[in-house]
């Protein structure tokens, strides 16, 4: 690989991530809402308050954040900052910083995105091909249709009627929670089988959400790739049907889907941040949600940045990668 | 050499426009599906508006918490709302933030991405860099942001819109943009240039034609993202919420634990109008796909 | 026209060593219809034909004339909403249109092979070139360890002059015309009796057209197949055919020896066609065929070119579809100028 090519696509994500904090900076900025103040406010309804001690806190408190310096200032701190990877501190749960908070969710979101985007990746691009390839059974192609209309069920409300149907109804799933009530997590075999029940219903919202999506676009481009003069050859060398599939439809279709694996990931992030509220899953996405309901800014705007930064590398990772699995890239 | 007789070539009938919809109509299925529903939901929404007393739709209007019953159809819930006024309401708000921020979004992404592939250059480069800085960006999680920004007093559902729109223009502008690059390379426009034609003659008379089926197509797609956006806004808690929004019915729901206390119908009913909603907006938006892409369509 | 450096057609017919002339390929009768929304269209009306081994046939039209549906036709590789309505086609001693979906699949680069026009894309882009030969033989049940079945690969590159090195390249690694030999490399793997060369050369430069051609001339030779060679350059027709059919509107209206066909056309269009090529003694003013080719969904009445021709504006031109006719010598023309006799008074 190039050198230049290495810096161009390098500079592309350092520009990603400074549009994001950039905005993310800004827009709250521009609103006439103060975090701090609403803060206070919420804490004295609970307790008591004396007016003049609490503006003095506040006072303090903008200094100590910053708040009370210019605002370009305010912005080459915040700018530094990300770069050492310091979102900052959160209101809600002070002393407590942006990035432990961070660290603590993470690992139990991680295996439900991996393994929700991995398998709307497989299963939604499968039936996508399948779903285009005109001597598939009937009754395969027309899988296509359902997952495309499930696209419209937002995976909340998929979760929402797993839940209802499954958890409440029939009772065979758990209700939320991570792990069932009473355990104590270790590295048990026990332990993890109930860890994995807990994570079947929110994994199938997102994953019945995110599905639709891989087969449209895999369905098209499946149809243009069947139109394609090799594919005709192919038949015309008298191939078996399998072969034709396998390597001169599927692999040429394929190939250009897996640049949209990190977008992918994007998506099922931003679904999950209501999926792990609904099912209660003390991930990434509840951190968010609870900041949200909260009014925790530095925390939404930190698990925003960190979200976008994520996608962002993926998406160079899986630049760098491509060429490596199509020959007919070849980096300039 | 003898003169040759020559016949003026007879022109084939076309069969009139109606009746070649319909037979596509018939082939693809999923289209017809999907307008059935949509029609079926406007209906719903029109029929509602002069049969409901549409005042029900807000909280403290009417008892709380009923189930479905002959008086009210759909039930009520803890706030007080009747829950079909609510549906009916919650629908038409939809449809307007769909269509506002859907029809905007389109119309940005076409003038922009006419702008950059028409004039090339220096104009093209900046609107196809910003489209690809802004791509991996988690839109719905910055609309998020701009949501919770907002003093809550602000939030309307034109606001909604607004913000919508904001983020989601990236779309149409790449489509439309690559459209109108390869036809700009195609001959019809390098003739009419030829034969005299203003820039403008050519941008409405020959691109702007070609280019309908995927506007329409951008649009369609534009309204499902807007609706889609709008409602996770508002089951987060972030839509305007004294209004019937069906994501702010939701979000008020799970914030009540609807479920355990056993008003099912409560999140169950705005959930099935979301599905319908979003549902036939997807069909209809793979069916558009098709049309505009011709090797897509199907032959009989 | 090319200037002709190699021997004449009929030059090299006798110097073929004596085969005995069995007729190969064998179609009869062969219809093909394509039902749109505008109507029906025929693609294909009654076309039948004979060819030997180691006969070489061109076959010549205008665009939309069925050269190339007939192609297809034979390797029943039409798609809806196309259908093969009637006929036959006998290769050797196997009916081909009558074969169940497994057998006729076999029949293809086994019996039968089709090298495409356009070589540009027919070849896949994301596996080997030599993947590419190898699964043509698996699926074909040869038998063989992996050397053996590179070895047999190797020897069909060869004969395409490419060097062997190819195997390991990919598409995008190729020129026009080595992805046009690789075609050609494959489709003569198995040894068919009958090859379909659907415009081999279109897309190639002259100098690369004539290798090509030789190419092909020089494989046909070594399994002895009979080769149908479609396009629409009568230059090249000329100098490698040994026979040319004339295709207008879906029917074949004159089958003649390539020779008989330069000097002496019969059916007015193909009196057309002839006159039309760039005659380097005769400088002057270019002569075309007046009118377009019809809609296959409006076909004239009557004879299809009667519209074009210059004896087109009476009857039975005008109502009454010609039939085919038999000339002294085996030619075949489908005209109401002739009768068996040969040109009618009137």
């Amino acid at each position: 690989m190039r050198p230049r090519l290495l810096i161009k696509r390098l500079l592309f994500l350092v520009l990603v991530i400074w549009a994001a904090s950039t905005i993310v900076f800004f827009i709250p900025r521009l609103s006439s809402r103060n975090a701090l103040r609403e803060r206070f406010a919420e804490l004295a309804r609970t307790g008591g308050f004396s007016s003049t001690d609490m503006e003095k806190i506040i006072a303090s408190m903008q200094k100590q954040f910053g708040l009370d310096q210019p605002l370009l200032q305010q912005y080459w701190q915040y700018l530094n900052n990300l770069v050492h990877l310091d979102f900052g501190v959160s209101l809600y749960k002070y002393p407590a910083t942006v990035t432990e908070l961070i660290a603590q969710a993470l690992p139990w979101s991680i295996s439900l995105l991996l393994v929700t985007t991995i398998l709307s990746f497989v299963i939604g691009n499968l039936l996508g091909a399948i779903a285009a390839w005109p001597r598939s059974p009937r009754w395969m192609r027309g899988i296509a249709t359902p997952f495309v209309l499930l696209t419209g069920v937002p995976p909340v409300i998929m979760g929402v009627l797993l839940l209802f149907f499954i958890g409440f109804r029939l009772k065979l799933l758990p209700l939320g929670g991570s792990y069932s009530v009473g355990l104590i997590p270790d590295w048990s075999w026990p332990f993890f089988l109930d860890l994995m029940a807990h994570q079947i219903l929110p994994a199938l919202a997102l994953i019945f959400g995110s599905v639709g999506g891989w087969v449209l676009s895999m369905r098209g481009m499946g149809i243009t790739i069947q139109g394609e003069d090799y594919v005709n050859f192919a038949e015309h060398k008298g191939l078996t049907p399998g072969r034709i599939f396998r390597d001169y439809y599927l692999r040429n279709t394929l190939l250009p889907q897996v640049t949209g694996l990190a977008l992918a990931l994007g998506t099922v992030v931003t679904s999950a941040i209501i999926v792990e509220g609904l099912f209660a899953l003390p991930g990434i996405g509840s951190l968010i949600n609870v900041a949200i309901r909260a009014n925790d800014f530095p925390t939404i705007y930190g698990i925003v940045i960190f979200i976008t930064i994520a996608v962002a590398v993926l998406m160079a990772i899986l630049e760098f990668v491509y060429p490596l699995i199509d020959p007919r890239v070849k980096n300039e | 050499m003898t003169t040759v007789a020559m016949s003026p070539q007879q022109a084939i009938e076309q069969p009139n426009g109606l009746v070649l919809l319909l037979r596509y109509l018939r082939r693809n299925k999923g289209l017809a599906v999907g307008l059935a529903i949509f029609l079926a939901l406007v209906l719903f929404t029109v029929i509602g508006s002069f049969t409901v007393d549409l005042k029900h739709a807000y909280p403290l209007s009417v008892g709380l918490k009923k189930p479905p019953s002959w008086q009210y159809p759909f039930g009520t819930d803890f706030f007080g709302r009747d829950l079909l006024a609510a549906m009916v309401v919650g629908l038409w708000q939809t449809a307007v933030i769909g269509i506002l921020a859907g029809g905007l979004g389109t119309l940005i992404g076409v003038i922009l991405g006419f702008i950059a592939a028409y004039f090339g250059g220096f104009a093209d480069a900046t609107i196809r860099t910003v489209c690809q800085i802004l791509t991996p960006i988690p839109v719905l999680l910055i609309q998020v942001v701009i949501a919770s920004s907002l003093d809550k007093r602000d939030v309307t559902i034109f606001t909604m819109a607004f913000i919508v729109v904001l983020l989601a223009w990236m779309g149409p502008t790449l489509v439309i943009r690559s459209q109108v690059l390869t036809m700009k390379e195609r001959q019809f426009v390098s003739v009419a240039k030829l034969s005299g034609v203003s820039d403008f003659g050519i941008i409405f008379k020959e691109i702007l034609p070609n280019l309908l089926p995927f506007i329409a197509a951008a649009f369609v797609s534009q309204v499902f993202l807007a609706v889609f956006a709008a409602f996770y806004l508002a089951v987060l808690g972030l839509g305007p919420l004294r209004e019937p929004l069906l994501g702010n019915i939701i979000w008020a729901a799970t914030g009540q634990g609807a479920f355990f206390n056993g008003w099912w119908w409560w999140p169950i009913e705005p959930s099935i109008g979301m599905i319908l909603i979003l549902g036939s907006l997807a069909l209809i938006n793979m069916g558009l796909d098709e049309l505009a892409n011709p090797r897509v369509r199907r032959t009989e | 026209m090319n200037s002709m450096t190699t021997t004449a057609p009929d030059a090299r017919t006798a110097m073929r060593p004596a085969t005995a002339a069995t007729p190969v390929l064998r179609v009869e009768g062969l219809e093909v219809t394509y039902y749109t929304d505008l109507g029906r269209a025929k693609a294909l009306d009654n076309v039948s034909f004979t060819l030997n081994s180691g006969e070489k046939m061109g076959v010549v039209g205008e665009s939309g004339s069925g050269k190339s549906t007939m192609a297809l036709a034979m390797m029943r590789m039409i798609k809806p909403p196309g259908r093969v309505e009637a006929g036959k086609v006998w290769v050797g001693d196997t009916e081909l249109v009558s074969l169940n979906t497994e057998d006729m699949r076999k029949a293809r680069l086994g019996k039968i092979a089709y090298i495409p026009q356009g070589a540009m894309n027919s070849l896949n882009p994301v596996i080997r070139i030599g993947a590419q030969m190898v699964d043509a033989l698996k699926s074909h049940d040869v038998k063989g360890s992996s050397a053996e079945l590179r070895d047999r690969c190797f020897a069909a590159l060869h004969s395409v002059d490419l060097d062997p090195g190819v195997f390991r390249m990919y598409a995008h690694e190729l020129s026009g015309g080595m992805k046009q030999r690789v075609c050609i490399a494959i489709g003569i793997l198995l040894k068919p009796q009958v090859i379909i060369c659907d415009e081999p050369t279109s897309a190639l430069d002259v100098v690369t057209q004539r290798q090509v051609m030789e190419t092909i001339d020089r494989v046909q030779d070594e399994i002895n197949a009979a080769v149908i060679l479609i396009g629409h350059d009568m230059g090249l027709m000329a100098q490698f055919v040994d026979k040319v059919a004339v295709m207008y509107a879906g029917r074949l209206v004159e089958v003649a020896t390539v020779r008989e066909m330069f000097t002496d056309p019969k059916h007015p269009y193909s009196r057309a066609l002839i006159a039309s090529l760039p005659n380097l003694e005769n400088k002057g003013v270019f002569q075309g065929i007046p009118g377009l080719a019809p809609s296959l969904l409006r076909l004239p009445s009557g004879c299809a070119f009667h519209p074009r021709c210059p004896h087109g504006n009476q009857d039975p031109q005008r109502s009454v579809r010609p039939e085919e006719v038999t000339l002294a010598g085996g030619r075949k023309v489908t005209c109401h100028l002739y009768d068996a006799e040969g040109v009618k008074n009137g």
